[in-house]
């Protein structure tokens, strides 16, 4: 690009990454179904038949990240209007995250409150509900707590204390590793299994995206955490830690929804319609 | 800093990379959109192609096409048949409209309008695209795997669960709409970034183009609709797949579910495909009148609180699941509700005409055929609100002729009079006047044939997704099979001559429109330069695009 160029904006160079990303999420798709269908894909058993696609879908994000941080790190690139917008990307984002999260509350709410014709009572009968007083309140505490170690780690590097921001961004980390300790363990215990009918399927798959998205808000707190070792973040400019600490924030949110919801409001006693 | 646009491209600037790895590795909004275009294209042949078979076996009674075609897929007429509709349809929303509204004119002119030197996330956009053509190659296994996904594009269960369709073709389906999903999810996070950060200086919404408020508009749908859909099809998948029972009775679970979030997605996604259009609309109604549209911020909040309401009227949709009557006024009125904005947009676009010194240029004759077109599918929808003639008309050609005229005669249509507003500034060509002249008139004839008698056909009672239909309904399938083979003529003869003119055209000029072109695209050389608004355009002093009175 022109070294003239008389705009605050980064015009970023041609990047393999995002045609290798794309034809890497194909691979992953038809792996998937093939594994779906048990078809022959490359002579790979079971599951496995989507490891090709993940492993590159994976490696693609890993490239590309590094590519962002060099940019920002190296080359110097991230003005204040990029900055600006890098952030309102990372908004964005989450907003569309949450309406992904409206669907699997839509799927639970039309169920439990009785919008569905098919259902009698919820719980429904012959599903034995976790107690919401025990597990699901330790992981509540967990991911509280763990809001309020984000928040000292993000003040410490508003502080321009790189070091002790990447110490309690690592005690964060190891908060989110462990909620999603006590999950596995919670569903290992669960007296349902995801094939018993509406209420485990809704109880999966909305506990289960969130876990989900706190094994990825981990993963981002950690990366943060080795940045902040290598003292990557200054006072004014910290957007990669910023967009991990909305993430985890927003994850922090899912789950007081589907403590107060899933968990205990709607958990016992039984109601019917 | 240049003050003034003019100045804002340097040749020296047009350097582009050479060979496949220019596209495959772009960061150029310009070319890009280009791709999103010729994809656009692409689908466009074969999604045209299915309907025509459509046409071709609905021309008379019996079954005659597809009992050939079906044998030739392996598959048996009747399902094929299905096949064809669903691909059809899908195609046509998310491999069509959106990539040459959103995708193509978006991202070549958005960021021209507002003088920014490209989107705001260079990279992500090409990822935006390039997860297009797998999304494809998905939708074409899913219609081919298996016995082909037959289940309309809507996916109800139970016909798209294990019960319905248990071999792999509605996982392509699936897996192809979500990777669909995830490249319209990035390019909407692209355009607000862009639309909210990187206005020229001076430039407020208040003074951004209409285009531009249209894509921003059309960018919240789809960020928080698109997500929407992703959980449906996911639970889909996993009730396909994992034995879940969200939309299956058996286990608890209820298929009506699946019905609300798909309309949840899929009445905002309607919207999504009208919007541009409106802003593309305006733009050329006010370049060929010769005057400032008319009521530009009534437009603007005209198409903010189509978008708004949009997300509230799903239901209307679902007349016919057994909601309650309660459930039922309010969906009326809230749709019926929508029609005041639209009504805003019709008579501001009559009202920029007015008094206005008009020349009918072929964009310009598009636009006024969209106004025509999209208001006959309006009227219609308006009927279609009311739940007690839905409940007649629910499921029948009527419903058909409906979606047709807002869609294929209203979106399909301003993508022509985009496709010919911007033909010089993307290909620095000029496209013969004449030609474009007889690629309406017939285009306008042919689908006019084509769809009007479906109207007829539909308060007749005769129902929508059949191969077959009693003797009763011949008449009028003929001639809208009459139209579908003018529409196909019509649509041939463009091919042709855009080929011809895009490598032998005359050379164009910046500005080819005149006084009434008052975007900043208007100001770079056509074909645009590689690069362009290197140096920023100043609104703070007024329109730098804008012409002195004469």
């Amino acid at each position: 690009m022109s070294a003239q160029a008389n705009h605050p904006y980064h015009m970023v160079n041609p990047s393999p990454w995002p045609a290798m990303g794309a034809f890497s999420a194909l691979l992953l798709a038809i792996g998937a179904v093939f594994y779906f269908h048990d078809e022959a894909f490359f002579g790979l058993p079971g599951a496995y038949k989507v490891a090709p696609g993940l492993a590159l879908v994976v490696l693609t994000m890993a490239l590309w990240w590094r590519d962002v941080v060099k940019e920002s790190v190296k080359e110097h690139v991230h003005s204040d209007k990029v900055s600006t917008g890098l952030r309102m990307g990372m908004v964005l984002f989450i907003a569309s995250e949450v309406m992904f999260f409206a669907a699997f509350f839509w799927a639970f709410f039309h169920h439990s409150l009785g919008f569905s014709t098919a259902t009698m009572q919820w719980p429904p009968e012959g599903i034995e509900v976790l107690d919401a007083w025990h597990l699901p309140f330790y992981n509540t505490v967990i991911l509280l707590t763990s809001g309020v170690t984000v928040t000292r780690a993000h003040l410490y590097i508003e502080a321009g204390m790189n070091q002790k921001a990447a110490k309690w961004t690592w005690i964060t980390a190891v908060l989110g590793v462990l909620f999603l300790g006590l999950q596995a363990f919670e569903y290992g215990h669960a007296a349902f299994g995801l094939s018993d009918g509406i209420y485990p399927s809704t109880f999966y798959l909305a506990t289960g995206f969130h876990g989900f998205h706190v094994f990825v808000g981990t993963t981002f707190l950690i990366v943060c955490a080795m940045r902040a070792q290598k003292n990557q973040f200054s006072a004014e400019k910290h957007i990669g830690f910023q967009s991990a600490a909305w993430y985890w924030h927003f994850v922090d949110v899912v789950w007081l929804f589907l403590f107060v919801w899933v968990y205990w409001l709607l958990g016992t006693p039984v109601r019917t319609f | 800093m240049s003050t003034t646009a003019t100045h804002a491209h340097d040749d020296h600037h047009d350097h582009a990379p050479k060979g496949i790895w220019r596209w495959l590795n772009s960061t150029n909004h310009k070319d890009i959109g280009t791709m999103y275009l010729w994809f656009s294209v692409l689908s466009a042949l074969v999604g045209g192609g299915l309907s025509f078979l459509i046409r071709l076996e609905l021309g008379e009674p019996g079954i005659q096409v597809f009992n050939v075609v079906g044998e030739m897929m392996g598959s048996e007429a009747k399902q094929f048949y299905n096949v064809t509709v669903t691909a059809h349809a899908l195609l046509m929303v998310f491999f069509v409209v959106m990539p040459a509204l959103i995708g193509g004119f978006g991202n070549w002119m958005v960021p021209m309008m507002i003088g920014a030197p490209d989107m705001a996330f260079p990279r992500m956009n090409n990822i935006s695209f390039w997860l297009m053509p797998p999304a494809l190659i998905l939708l074409v296994l899913s219609a081919f795997m298996g016995k082909g996904a037959g289940t309309g594009w809507t996916l109800y269960p139970p016909l798209s669960g294990l019960a319905g369709q248990p071999d792999m073709s509605v996982d392509f389906a699936i897996l192809s709409l979500h990777l669909a999903g995830a490249s319209s999810i990035l390019g909407a996070t692209n355009f607000i970034t862009t639309i909210l950060n990187m206005r020229a200086p001076g430039m407020t919404m208040h003074k951004a183009p209409l285009f531009v408020w249209a894509t921003l508009i059309t960018a919240v749908l789809l960020l928080l609709a698109m997500p929407v859909l992703a959980g449906a099809l996911t639970m889909l998948l996993f009730d396909r797949n994992f034995g879940t029972a969200f939309f299956d009775p058996a286990g608890g679970g209820d298929p009506i579910l699946w019905q609300h979030l798909f309309w949840f997605f899929g009445h905002p996604e309607v919207y999504i495909m009208i919007l541009p259009a409106f802003g593309i609309v305006s733009h050329i109604v006010s370049t060929f009148s010769r005057k400032p549209v008319f009521g530009y911020l009534g437009m603007a909040y005209a198409m903010a609180s189509i978008g708004i309401v949009g997300f509230i009227v799903w239901a209307h949709h679902m007349y016919t699941v057994g909601m309650g009557v309660n459930y039922r006024a309010y969906f009326v009125a809230v749709t019926m509700a929508i029609a005041v904005p639209t009504g805003i947009k019709i008579f501001s676009w009559i009202a920029t005409m007015w008094g206005g010194s008009i020349s009918f240029k072929t964009p310009m004759v598009w636009s006024i055929g969209f106004i025509f077109l999209f208001t006959v599918g309006g009227v219609t929808g308006v009927v279609l609100a009311n739940a007690g003639m839905d409940i007649v008309m629910h499921d029948t050609y009527y419903v058909v002729a409906h979606f047709h005229y807002v869609l294929s005669l209203g979106a399909i249509f301003a993508i022509f009079a985009a496709f010919y507003y911007w033909f010089d500034k993307m290909t620095g060509k000029v496209y013969p006047e004449w030609a474009g002249q007889l690629h309406f008139w017939t285009t306008f004839v042919g689908v006019n044939v084509l769809f009007f008698p479906q109207h007829f056909l539909g308060l007749a009672g005769m129902p929508r997704r059949y191969i077959d239909y009693p003797d009763i309904f011949a008449e009028w399938n003929m001639v809208s099979t009459w139209g579908a083979y003018i529409t196909m003529a019509s649509t041939v003869f463009f091919l042709i001559v855009t080929l011809f003119v895009m490598i032998g055209g005359r050379k164009s000029v910046a500005n080819p429109w005149g006084d009434g072109a008052t975007t900043l695209e208007w100001t770079v050389d056509s074909p645009a330069p590689f690069h362009t608004f290197e140096d920023t355009p100043d609104f703070t002093g007024g329109n730098p695009a804008a012409h002195p009175a004469e």
